[in-house]
């Protein structure tokens, strides 16, 4: 169809975890796309279900209790749901690869720093032991580790440094996709700028395409091509950076954006968007954010909005620009 | 600015190199070293290693030299530990006797780790079924006496050194599943156990390389005390007649042929006894020496 191609498209993907207590509804009708070297951001509250999307991706949702109900995750032509486990490891880590959220619990203690990397690189490519380690040396140096600490173990690395070697580790097989989870959020400030800077970096050098998961904004105006914004499991907003940061129109993303306090305003008090997440075992009926909704109509508690288009490339889910289409 | 700091960054790692480098069991060992009664019990072990390695050289006499003109004697020049009711050297005894303790406790141990921390390791991270099954199977073998079971797999196979190894090692395996177990519970959720799965890693590298090596603390605990359980049990079957038998010199089998002098010569009980409670006491120090070292919660 589009004359670039697709590296990435989650068609209708539904996700529930099915629990003793009620099923947790934490991806609904979800639809995404990412080309070929752009990057996605993913934005949301925690529990919104942007964890549950980017491990949907790389399958790896522990079964039970969760499930993928429907849906297709088309990745390069071919549908992810529809693989064998042995085809999938196959992927992850070499096609696709992830960084998670806290690099103080995603390395493996006992194992040192250039062994975790070599292990992937021996997992995917067909090399020695003596070849995989001088790759991880590279790679080490590439994420500005000098070589010598190849030996070192985890707890002998600061955070960022840690995190570091999570970079390595989930670029050393040169994958097309990588999935950031938070990846700077348990870092310090002047370690996350340092972080996402090679990120940045070493995403143009690799040309690779990014989902990168957040709740901090500074994050997406900086790196990210496209946002969505997640609640309660439903995209609400879908659209490019640059519409998002002038012109937000879904009502939640409104309340998003005045929430980050403005220092130029001489205000004492933090205006948050009232009230809290739905229980997502017990979503409320039509749009799930209508009780907090400071412009919500009637139709808002009855149906479910559904994507509206208002300009090119800028999907809403509202009932608010749902009517203006329908009058123009 | 971030190159800046990335140059300031490694030249500190470069300070940073000329430290020493520990891997977590050198830190293991200098915290061991500091606790004086891990080292005795090391000591001991040591020197029981040594006596079995060295046993041709050390004995003064064979394992069954008879001299039936010297029998029942006590300790003398000659004779250090006294002679038994065939005139055989008691201490040359003892000291072979210490190859077949360390071969029974370190092998059925061996047995024990192998095939309990396997059924334990498949248990805990599969879950499930088969983690149901698995363990209450050993949970059934729990219910039984050791040293009943231990009696009822010798009736079953017969005497002999290889049996006595198999029946202790069967009847230890539950311990070892069920330690293995819990820790591989607490590990599979870690995040890096997530990350492994996240490369690529398989189900079968994922235990062996991630999480094994992650939980080999309580098992070096409970191996280390579990050989001194495994050398008196041993002991226990050859002194009730159904571990070793006689003319070997296994501790356990001399202690019950001394039984009936024990009133008149108490030497021919005495020092196979002392050698069997040394040889435990010493065990059990490194043993808790060990889980103090290993225990993260008094690292100091």
């Amino acid at each position: 169809m589009s004359e670039e191609k697709k590296l990435l498209e989650i068609k209708n993907l539904n996700i529930h975890y099915i629990t003793h207590e009620g099923t947790v509804k934490a991806v609904n009708d979800m639809s995404l796309e990412l080309k070929k070297g752009e990057t996605l951001g993913l934005v949301g509250e925690t529990g919104a279900g942007k964890t549950t999307t980017a491990l949907g991706v790389m399958q790896l949702i522990q079964t039970p209790p969760g499930k993928i109900l429907s849906g297709e995750i088309i990745y390069d032509g071919e549908d992810l749901l529809k693989k064998s486990q042995t085809e999938l490891r196959k992927i992850r880590g070499n096609k696709i690869s992830m960084i998670f959220q806290d690099p103080m619990t995603s390395l493996n203690p006992v194992l040192t720093v250039g062994e975790q990397i070599a292990e992937v690189i021996k997992l995917h490519q067909n090399v020695d032991n003596s070849q995989a380690t001088e790759k991880s040396e590279k790679m080490l140096e590439t994420v500005g580790i000098p070589k010598s600490r190849s030996k070192d173990y985890p707890h002998q690395f600061s955070g960022g440094m840690k995190q570091r070697v999570v970079i390595a580790i989930a670029l050393a097989c040169n994958p097309k996709l990588l999935i950031a989870d938070e990846p700077t959020t348990a870092l310090d400030v002047t370690i996350q700028a340092q972080v996402m800077n090679l990120m940045n970096k070493l995403k143009d050098e690799f040309n690779t395409s990014m989902i990168m998961i957040t709740h901090d904004l500074g994050i997406v105006a900086e790196v990210c091509d496209k946002v969505a914004i997640m609640y309660a499991g439903h995209v609400v907003e879908y659209t490019n950076t640059k519409n998002l940061f002038t012109n937000p129109k879904h009502p939640y993303t409104i309340g998003l954006f005045n929430s980050i306090p403005n220092i130029k305003d001489d205000e004492a008090r933090l205006k948050p968007i009232k009230g809290l997440m739905p229980d997502p075992t017990n979503l409320p009926l039509g749009c799930p954010f209508h009780p907090r909704c400071p412009k919500a109509m009637s139709i808002c508690s009855q149906q479910e909005p559904c994507r509206t288009e208002i300009y090119k490339d800028h999907f809403v889910n509202c009932f608010l620009y749902e009517n203006v289409d329908n009058k123009s | 600015m971030t190159d800046q700091l990335n140059v300031n960054m490694s030249n500190e790692d470069i300070k940073k190199k000329s430290t020493k480098k520990r891997s977590q069991y050198l830190e293991v060992w200098r915290r061991l070293k500091q606790n004086k009664s891990a080292m005795v019990g090391l000591l001991i072990i040591i020197i029981l290693i040594l006596s079995a390695i060295l046993a041709p050289f050390i004995a003064p006499y064979g394992i069954d030299d008879q001299d039936l003109l010297n029998t029942l004697q006590t300790p003398s020049k000659d004779h250090w530990m006294g002679t038994d009711n065939f005139g055989r050297d008691i201490f040359s005894r003892i000291v072979y006797g210490s190859i077949i303790s360390l071969q029974v406790g370190f092998i059925s141990v061996g047995i024990a780790m192998i095939v309990g921390g396997s059924l334990g390791a498949i248990a805990g991270y599969y879950g499930g079924k088969l983690d149901n099954l698995i363990m209450r199977m050993m949970d059934i073998l729990l219910a039984i006496p050791s040293i009943l079971l231990a009696i009822s797999i010798v009736a079953a196979l017969g005497h002999g050194l290889k049996n006595v190894m198999i029946a202790v090692g069967i009847s230890s395996i539950p311990s070892y599943a069920r330690i293995v177990r819990a820790s591989v519970l607490t590990l599979k959720d870690q995040e890096f156990v997530e990350a492994a799965r996240a490369v690529g890693t398989n189900n079968t590298r994922i235990i062996l390389k991630h999480i094994i090596p992650n939980s080999m603390a309580p098992i070096i605990v409970q191996a280390t005390l579990g050989v001194a359980g495994a050398i008196l049990s041993a002991a226990g079957l050859s002194f009730i007649g159904l571990g070793i038998q006689l003319p070997t010199p296994e501790w356990g089998a001399m202690l019950s042929s001394g039984r009936q002098f024990i009133r008149d010569y108490p030497h021919m009980t005495a020092f196979p006894g002392l050698a069997i409670m040394i040889t435990i006491f010493g065990l059990n120090l490194l043993g808790d020496g060990l889980r103090d070292a290993l225990d993260p919660r008094l690292k100091n």
